[in-house]
């Protein structure tokens, strides 16, 4: 499934009858990747191949997904959003602290409209205030960071009840409920971007920003969107954290950002804009959510994490780039 | 001198009335923080409380002078906190385990330039945007900080360490002389170099550097490596102040720098900007954190603070930019 999604994202911007052969590399460099991958870890951990540990992988790879997915609509518009994981962070204990206390609606409610109030605040800064994006997305990790120290003071909550619980944990038949969530939040985003005018501004924006902009689309209030529904989807992805590991303290948020730009440039979605898209950020956080694991089963340690995936941001981004440019060279 | 005059900012201005019209907002937000703790904290003004600000802004300025240059080049270095911890742990490692302190120095100081080499290649030549790029370095240096001390702390430096942040020479204390000698040192390389010029037209003119070939491209990456030299050095005041190497002292330090650059009025658009304002923007941010700490704000609401002044001040640059 995932296979297919990667290669309609790719296609869609490319045209009907075939890949750009920039885009056909991506692609195919991603699932050489991700058949490489599980070959080496089903030699190597007898474990890796059980439906347990699918099923584990899946469940990591949801939240993930839903992060980074309004992380790539960002990218899209040839901008960043460094403050996903530290908004997840602060929705995360926003949500955990209310629940536990016995208010789930108001707990749910408030970690949604902190994340959306976030994400829209970066959107007019960049927008109307004309900030670089990863300036005004860099102060607002601290800023969101900051609250979350001060809403926890070095708390961690944990004993999240039993019904909330299940949108991490739960399973509707065989499937697990966050597989659930992720394969609706793959199927509504991809009828936003390809068939509706806010899906196809977004695109505009990052390809050819003078045109959108010539063309009288609404440019700053699409912008403000796309930064608000970034920041929604990091504190929905909050939700789905919370519910699987039963806690929340403020280091959640630290360890998120890494991860969601990775699983964006894994999925092959361009850093400069109007180029990529939501499946291919499924299958990035799928390989993520596979070298987590298997780095887990292996007995690597956590402290290679975050040199792992900083190594797998530049290889993904390195090899894109090059043999980008050289097919466009010599096709010209 | 002519390629200052280039430059708005280092314009000398006789009237005081555009002076501080254009002032960044360091100066004002300097100005206003100490009248308010003069005012509000008998022990802001005091001889002792100040040198100890001037002591401990040593670090955040000389990682920020590097800072400033990459900026200037359009640019941003998210690595310069994590290889300052890594840096600090290489050279706390070296000297514990009796090798001699020039080799754990030059060392370390290699470890900080190979990052700069590696985050510049790939943005000059690769043409890689610069966060993407430093925001994995990041990581890199990060992990392996932790991995090479399992997480710990390197304590047991010799008293020869300590000279770093304790030691007096010629009467004033050694960290004020390594800020002066960086100041001074990026002073002439930023307007009285080759280096210079191009780290103002890159920033400036994207076009230019394509267009000049790839000499500028040579610059473009020496920028990025000194930045990650100056950051190697902060690392031994860093790690003599605190007299151990922790993997993680460093993590945060890169966003106080950012702040300091923006609030001295480097721009990230056209290439604007300078390091006598990064010094006023480091004092600003030295003052802020000093003030918070006299007034018993807690670290956690400081963190949310400084974000929202770097917003703010990244901001009113933005509008006051565009309204000119």
């Amino acid at each position: 499934m995932s296979v297919q999604a990667g290669t309609s994202a790719a296609k869609a911007p490319a045209g009907f009858f075939g890949l750009a052969p920039d885009r056909l590399f991506i692609v195919l460099s991603r699932l050489v990747a991700l058949s490489a991958l599980a070959i080496t870890l089903s030699l190597l951990s007898p474990h890796f191949l059980t439906w347990n540990n699918t099923v584990n992988i899946l469940r990591h790879a949801a939240p993930l997904f839903i992060m980074s997915a309004g992380l790539t609509i960002v990218v899209l518009t040839a901008g960043i959003d460094l403050s996903v994981g530290a908004v997840l962070g602060l929705s995360a204990c926003l949500a955990a602290s209310l629940i536990t206390q016995g208010y789930p609606g108001v707990g749910i409610a408030a970690a949604l409209g902190a994340g959306l109030a976030c994400g829209l605040t970066n959107g007019a800064l960049v927008a109307y205030a004309r900030i670089p994006s990863f300036i005004a997305t860099y102060g607002m990790l601290w800023i969101a960071n900051g609250l979350a120290y001060v809403f926890m003071q070095g708390e961690v909550i944990y004993g999240l009840p039993a019904s909330f619980r299940s949108i991490g944990v739960g399973y509707i038949g065989p499937i697990p409920i966050p597989v659930v969530l992720m394969g609706v939040a793959i199927v509504i985003l991809q009828i936003v971007m390809h068939r509706t005018p806010f899906g196809r501004g977004v695109y505009a924006i990052g390809g050819n920003p003078i045109a959108a902009r010539l063309s009288g689309m609404p440019v700053q209030r699409r912008l403000v969107v796309v930064y608000g529904l970034s920041g929604l989807m990091a504190s929905f992805a909050s939700l789905v954290v919370i519910a699987r590991t039963n806690a929340a303290d403020v280091s959640l948020g630290e360890e998120q950002l890494l991860p969601a730009i990775a699983a964006v440039c894994l999925g092959g979605t361009s850093l400069f804009g109007g180029v990529g898209g939501i499946a291919g950020t499924a299958v990035g956080a799928i390989i993520l959510a596979m070298v987590l694991n298997g780095m887990n089963l292996l007995g690597i340690k956590t402290f290679w994490q975050a040199g792992v995936l900083g190594l797998i941001i530049l290889l993904s981004v390195l090899a894109d780039q090059l043999v980008g440019s050289r097919i466009n060279r010599s096709s010209r | 001198m002519s390629q200052i005059a280039d430059h708005p900012q280092v314009v000398d201005r006789s009237a005081l009335l555009g002076w501080l019209a254009a002032a960044p907002g360091a100066v004002y937000l300097l100005a206003v923080l100490s009248i308010g703790l003069t005012i509000l904290t008998p022990h802001f003004f005091s001889v002792a409380n100040l040198t100890n600000v001037a002591l401990q802004v040593s670090v955040l300025v000389i990682v920020a002078l590097g800072m400033t240059l990459v900026i200037l080049t359009e640019g941003i270095d998210l690595s310069l906190g994590p290889v300052l911890g890594l840096c600090g742990v290489v050279m706390a490692m070296m000297v514990v385990s009796g090798l001699p302190l020039w080799l754990a120095i030059g060392s370390a100081i290699i470890i900080g330039a190979a990052f700069g080499l590696a985050n510049g290649t790939l943005v000059a030549y690769v043409g890689l945007p610069p966060f993407i790029v430093t925001l994995a370095t990041f990581g890199i240096a990060q992990s392996l900080a932790t991995m090479l001390t399992e997480g710990n702390s390197i304590t047991g430096l010799p008293d020869v360490v300590r000279w770093f942040n304790a030691g007096y020479f010629l009467g004033l204390p050694v960290p004020l002389w390594a800020t002066a000698v960086a100041f001074a040192a990026t002073y002439l390389l930023l307007y009285r170099t080759k280096f210079g010029r191009y780290t103002f037209a890159i920033g400036g003119n994207r076009q230019a550097l394509v267009l000049s070939g790839s000499k500028a491209r040579v610059y473009q990456v020496l920028v990025y490596v000194y930045a990650g030299v100056l950051t190697a050095l902060a690392s031994f005041i860093m790690t003599a102040r605190m007299n151990a190497a922790h993997p993680t002292i460093g993590v945060g330090l890169e966003f106080d720098a950012i702040a300091a650059v923006i609030l001295g009025g480097t721009s990230f658009e056209k290439g604007r900007g300078g390091i006598a304002g990064t010094l006023i923007g480091a004092l600003a941010v030295g003052v802020l954190r000093n003030g918070l700490n006299l007034m018993g704000v807690s670290a956690e609401w400081q963190v949310a603070i400084v974000g929202l002044i770097i917003i703010a001040a990244v901001g009113i640059d933005s509008i006051r930019g565009h309204n000119a």
